[in-house]
């Protein structure tokens, strides 16, 4: 009973206090940083990596890992984009198709997983390939999309107006709802509760009797659908269908997670964490666009660098909690 | 580990071969049949030619990487860090090579250094810091990339220095260097390993950590040397694959090689949660996904396909070598004959 609660909120103060350090910075550094537009943008253009990386926060709570999820957006874009324009098919009818074939997708993955005993890195490793693969047998190329629904429903009559200038894009929407959607899942479902017990020992929540089989394909399905939606939203978000998309999406995604505090061992995380280390992906982006003569390569060393400074400070935590728990 | 797999070692040591050795058996035999000059070899100023030598020389990188990610897996770890680190090691090459008084030694011995020292990198995290392989090479993974953009100024940079482009174009004895290589360090790693008791060490901490370090092994130690050693095979395909296309492009140089890697070592028959390793078998799996990829082009099949069948593939193998799906396969098959 010392402290168990702080410890366990110390990775989540800590990636609330480098956003905000990081908003603060391009704040002082920059004029207009600090706008409306800024932080509206900052949301809407990480709306298609803030989902995937919700579902990859289920994944990694419950101890697996999912790297097929650049492919299933990409594929999920190249889809809709077909279905809508070459074959006809009713906007809203392709975004479920697509849907349900992410959460089917997601569902095999899991079931090989657990049935077959297959380590979830292959097995989702095999994923990405043959989501790839059939993103381009589809359609070769980017394919955009002329559609009214995607060209004037979603991008203006589906944006809130914020104020005469800026409104916020569907995109940052889709993000934000799922967030809200997820958060309720994690912590107000018995579904929530099952993942965090598999991920805590899973051999423990077996003994206890809980559904191990059921959630854990029902995690990966979940992961598959949020991918799907990622997808959607990325077509929101581009007005186009790319097979060649999103290539190291997972990357960005597990580096949110991990980022946000989650452990990827499993059993410790929150949907926050997750949501404040895709805005800090974003941020680095949003600073080094402001300063104008870095290179973008950047984006990738400082995030590596702030993934290896989080992994440090959850080891202090965990050995700190765990000395703690010895001498009581 | 018990005596009886002492005894059986020799055994083992071919038993473990017959699935990779008899899924690449199966893809040639189905070229023989079906794909037309496939088996054809010629010999064309003194250098062999043909698509088997191809396969030889293109699976050249994978072999490489496979040999260091074998001994990694071995200890129950991963090193998703290789492409990058071949991005870094290629530019590093290209960038001394091109340096005012460039010396090709230096290059050579440059790259290399810098492989190894990303890989102690890796090793520091994983052996000394306890962190979970995954996580601590996902580090150099995601900022590897943007080290190698760093060194070569976000530039393609090209070179033309005969001895750096021999590397991975160059033939000795009629066949190209790349094999010679990646044969050499497979002798290099096998004696290594089998010949000396790190072998045993690696596999020992990769059985069970508790138990090895009761018997005196020093577990932080083996798994350093490991990443140290997967570094230096990176290096390695690095350079072949700069001196391949003659340049160093530090984003696609190695790009999704650590997928194939990883692949090749468990198509080889060495379990992911590691405490046995096959050299010859990764090799083998590195051959196989590599005559794949060829079969497919001879075939016509677009390049951006060719992940489909590749991702079947790695499906099929691991469920005939998952002892799960073996179980139930017999299963059913019990069930129906009763």
């Amino acid at each position: 009973m010392r402290f168990p609660v702080a410890n366990r909120y110390v990775p989540l103060l800590a990636t609330a206090f480098v956003l905000a350090a990081l908003y603060g910075a391009g704040c002082i550094s920059f004029n207009n940083f600090s706008s409306l537009r800024v932080a509206v943008n900052l949301v809407g253009d990480n709306g298609f990596l803030g989902v995937a990386a919700i579902g990859a926060t289920f994944v990694i709570i419950s101890g697996g890992i999912d790297l097929s999820v650049g492919s299933v957006v990409a594929f999920t874009s190249i889809l809709i984009a077909s279905l809508v324009e070459d074959h006809g098919v009713k906007p809203l009818a392709a975004i479920a198709v697509a849907l349900m074939i992410g959460a089917l997708f997601g569902g095999a993955m899991g079931g090989l997983i657990q049935w077959f005993d297959l380590p979830p890195f292959l097995v989702t490793l095999a994923g990405m390939f043959l989501a790839r693969g059939v993103g381009f047998m589809i359609y070769p190329q980017s394919h955009g999309i002329q559609n009214d629904f995607f060209i004037q429903t979603v991008t203006d009559r589906l944006a809130v107006r914020l104020n005469d200038r800026v409104s916020f894009p569907f995109t940052g929407t889709c993000f934000v709802a799922v967030l809200v959607l997820g958060t309720f899942v994690a912590h107000y479902t018995r579904f929530g509760r099952y993942v965090y017990a598999l991920g805590g020992d899973e051999q423990s929540a077996r003994l206890m009797g809980l559904p191990v089989a059921r959630t854990k394909v029902f995690i990966y399905a979940l992961s598959g659908f949020c991918s799907a939606l990622a997808g959607v939203v990325y077509t929101f978000y581009t007005q186009s269908g790319d097979p060649a998309s999103c290539v190291g999406l997972e990357l960005d995604a597990i580096a949110a997670v991990v980022i946000g505090g989650t452990l990827l061992s499993g059993g410790v995380g929150f949907l926050a964490g997750t949501v404040m280390g895709v805005l800090i992906l974003g941020l680095i982006q949003t600073l080094i666009t402001f300063k104008g003569d870095l290179n973008s390569w950047w984006t990738r060393i400082v995030a590596g660098m702030l993934v290896f400074l989080f992994i440090l400070l959850q080891n202090l935590v965990s050995s700190a909690s765990k000395r703690l728990g010895a001498k009581s | 580990m018990t005596t009886e797999r002492f005894e059986n070692k020799r055994v083992r040591w071919w038993s473990s071969l017959v699935w990779p050795v008899s899924g690449l058996a199966l893809l040639l035999l189905f070229d023989l049949c079906f794909t037309d000059g496939f088996f054809k070899l010629e010999v064309r100023d003194g250098h062999l030619y043909g698509v088997l030598i191809d396969i030889l020389n293109h699976g050249s990188k994978v072999m490489l990487l496979a040999l260091g990610m074998a001994l990694v897996i071995a200890t129950g770890g991963v090193d998703l860090s290789v492409g990058a680190v071949m991005a870094i090691a290629g530019a590093v090459a290209a960038r001394l090579i091109n340096a005012a008084n460039p010396s090709f030694t230096v290059a050579i011995f440059g790259a290399l250094a810098v492989s190894i020292l990303a890989g102690s990198w890796n090793g520091l995290l994983v052996g000394a810091f306890q962190i979970q392989p995954i996580v601590a090479t996902l580090i150099l993974m995601v900022a590897g990339r943007g080290i190698a953009m760093l060194i070569t100024d976000g530039q393609i940079i090209t070179f033309t220095d005969p001895r750096l482009t021999y590397l991975g174009n160059g033939h000795l004895l009629g066949m190209p260097f790349p094999v010679w290589l990646s044969a050499a360090m497979l002798l290099f790693t096998a004696v290594l390993t089998r010949r000396t008791a790190l072998g045993l060490f690696i596999e020992s901490v990769g059985d069970n950590q508790a138990a090895s370090s009761y018997a005196g092994v020093n577990a932080a130690t083996v798994k350093f040397f490991v990443y140290v050693f997967s570094g230096f095979c990176a290096g390695l395909a690095g350079l072949v694959a700069a001196s391949n296309i003659k340049c160093a492009d530090s984003n696609h140089a190695g790009l999704f090689l650590e997928l194939d890697a990883i692949l090749a070592v468990v198509v080889g028959g060495t379990l992911l949660t590691g405490g046995r390793f096959y050299l010859v078998g990764a090799i083998v799996g590195a051959l196989f996904i590599q005559a794949l990829t060829t079969t497919m082009y001879m075939r016509n099949v677009s390049a951006d396909v060719a992940p489909v069948p590749k991702a079947l593939a790695i499906l099929i193998v691991c469920l005939l070598q998952s002892p799960a799906a073996r179980k139930r396969l017999s299963g059913l098959v019990k069930r129906r004959n009763t």
